[in-house]
């Protein structure tokens, strides 16, 4: 058994690492939950983290594997946060058990983001660099209000949506049977929703986007993904399509970052489209960014930190994000000074020696 | 690495296996005509006429600036030409992307070599197979049989091929940390692995020393003997050219100014005035 895991490659030892640490944190956490020792607060964080990390290790996919920057993550989850607000409200009654409309809905969210991935990365991807990085934050952008003006109804004779884009119109309008409830109310947001999302739900999100992401990493599509990154002109010449390969990763993130939004729009009673902002994208690109570029457990733990950190400085009320400002600045000067990395050569002896 | 040389040293051939069968009877593999290309109003290459047999190795020579490797960024369509046709293999090339014209049967190394340097020595091999040993994406992320029976085929193949420059020990190394040397001969291999009927090298020896460069030609006719494909190599170091090249065609200021053997060329006036310049009239 040990021979067999020394002869593993070290990018596998890395892959199962990855998914051991985040199954023990899962049973650490559920037991101290089960003993009571959480705080509330504690235990309401956890769903957001989950589903930060799923942001987080989607959009990894696009900037650090792919290569791509993009700006305009939040909108997926947006687009996730109300597809999948809507698919749960509108299938209360025809599908009893929570989890599964819960599980219901984040499909159907990641099916519309990255529907809507696939939409904008045609012509999002020719760009390259800058270029690609300013449309995505417009696209971004424009995604936020369209959500804005959303206002969206269900009854007994099913779906009612309306587009409120010059502001005249109201929930009257969706001109809804007596048992109908309003489920998105413009600029209002999602009003009333169930919190089906669970922490267990959450881990299984993240579970899946491990394996979708490490297992699409190691197989043919993502050698030809971080191919097209390291050198175009070279991918191409072995024949492979780049347009094409860009495109999976994109689309495949944006389907990941719906299933991350519509677990966090189903974990409040109320969630506001502006909450998906220009800001939410730098917050997951900061945890990407800070994990490591196409490091996947590095952007895990730098999405759950980076989360609690805010939360855990509320005492210092005033200085609470120039401290958290001081804690990016010298994270991102310590892993990159050789000093640093001597020390922990010598804590870790096979870092050393690959480092040779 | 350097020891290596010293020593002569035996190379295990590739089993038959990684070798496709070729017609070497039929017509030419590649012809060019009136092949040329403007950057604003400069005619980088013009009128590039050029047919290359099925197992010939030729060359490719020309001073600086030249167009040498302008003709195989249009061989390969880096750039899409402006004139004339390119027919690979009978088939014409016109509308194809570069990695269209990969999948007929053209690969190429680059002069500033362009390997992808973060992954292993074995995974650039692999990026190579990528059409060889294809699965989809879904069998890809859910380790699918077809996944398993695919990735142990490009791992063998990937190994056989890195053996033609013995090169296997390598294959978990990073490329980018490989010796030059080695980085150029890892194109070769990369290039090869994508089964190709004509191979461009575009100045394989630039930078290797005298032994290197001999083991180079004998490595690029084992090559050619081995696979039974056509060979087309830019190239400054005279004497590769000269020994190992079957036809060389000599470029200069983008128009062809010479075709021939290797004693026809040396032999040719208008070469050596390219090369060395006009005589002084007494």
């Amino acid at each position: 058994m040990l021979n067999k895991i020394k002869n593993l490659k070290s990018t596998t030892k890395v892959d199962f690492a990855t998914y051991f640490g985040v199954i023990v944190a899962f049973i650490v956490i559920t037991i101290l939950m089960n003993q009571g020792m959480l705080k509330r607060a504690h235990v309401g964080m956890l769903v957001p983290i989950c589903s930060y990390i799923t942001m987080a290790v989607a959009l990894n996919l696009v900037v650090g594997i792919s290569g791509e920057l993009s700006l305009g993550h939040a909108g997926f989850m947006s687009i996730g946060a109300f597809t999948g607000v809507i698919a749960a409200m509108s299938l209360t009654s025809a599908i009893p058990s929570e989890p599964i409309r819960l599980a219901v809905a984040m499909v159907v969210a990641a099916v519309c983001s990255g529907a809507a991935g696939a939409v904008i990365g045609i012509p999002v991807l020719r760009l390259r660099g800058d270029y690609l990085a300013i449309v995505t934050l417009a696209f971004g952008e424009i995604i936020k209000e369209l959500m804005n003006c959303l206002i969206v109804g269900h009854d007994s004779e099913g779906l009612h949506i309306i587009f409120n884009y010059n502001g005249s119109k109201s929930v009257e309008d969706l001109h809804m049977l007596t048992d109908g409830a309003v489920i998105v109310k413009g600029a209002q947001g999602t009003v009333n929703v169930d919190t089906i999302s669970t922490f267990a739900a959450g881990f299984v999100l993240v579970m899946v986007t491990l394996v979708i992401v490490l297992n699409l990493v190691r197989s043919r599509s993502g050698r030809a993904i971080l191919a097209c990154r390291d050198n175009r002109i070279a991918a191409e010449s072995v024949g492979i399509n780049v347009t094409s390969y860009k495109m999976m990763a994109f689309v495949t993130s944006a389907a990941l970052a719906g299933a991350a939004g519509a677990l966090y729009g189903l974990n409040f009673s109320s969630m506001q489209a502006t909450k998906f902002d220009f800001n939410q994208s730098i917050l997951v690109l900061v945890f990407v960014v800070l994990g490591g570029l196409g490091n996947i457990w590095g952007s895990i733990i730098a999405a759950t930190v980076l989360y609690i950190l805010p939360e855990a400085l509320r005492e210092v009320a005033d200085l609470r994000m120039l401290v958290y400002a001081i804690v990016l600045i010298v994270v991102m000067l310590a892993t990159n000074s050789p000093a640093v990395k001597n020390v922990l050569s010598k804590i870790l002896p096979k870092r050393r020696k690959e480092m040779d | 690495m350097a020891k290596k040389f010293d020593k002569p040293k035996m190379v295990p051939v590739p089993s038959h296996s990684i070798i496709p069968e070729r017609d070497a009877s039929k017509s030419p593999i590649l012809e060019c005509s009136h092949l040329g290309i403007d950057f604003g109003g400069l005619r980088a290459v013009d009128d590039f006429n050029i047919a290359i047999g099925r197992t010939e190795i030729a060359g490719l020579i020309g001073p600086n600036g030249a167009g040498k490797t302008t003709v195989f960024n249009l061989l390969t369509k880096v750039y899409q030409p402006t004139r004339g046709t390119i027919l690979l293999d009978g088939m014409d090339t016109a509308g194809k992307n570069s990695a269209q014209i990969n999948r007929m049967g053209i690969a190429r190394t680059f002069q500033n070599i362009r390997l992808f340097s973060d992954m292993s020595v074995e995974d650039n091999v692999k990026v190579g197979l990528h059409n060889a040993n294809a699965y989809s994406m879904a069998s890809g992320i859910l380790r699918l049989p077809n996944y398993w029976i695919q990735e142990k085929a490009a791992h063998e193949r990937a190994l056989e091929l890195l053996s033609i420059f013995d090169m296997q020990d390598m294959a978990n190394m990073k490329a980018g940390s490989l010796p030059y040397g080695a980085q150029r001969r890892l194109e070769i291999v990369r290039a090869l692995a994508t089964n190709p009927k004509l191979l461009l090298l575009d100045e394989p020896a630039a930078g290797m020393n005298p032994s290197e460069t001999a083991e180079l030609m004998e490595n690029i006719v084992r090559i050619r003997d081995m696979f039974q494909i056509a060979i087309l190599l830019i190239e400054h170091d005279m004497s590769l050219v000269m020994s190992i090249c079957e036809g060389i065609c000599v470029l200069d200021f983008g128009q062809i100014i010479a075709k021939g053997t290797a004693e026809e060329i040396q032999a040719n006036p208008a070469v050596i005035e390219a090369y060395l310049g006009k005589k002084k009239e007494a």
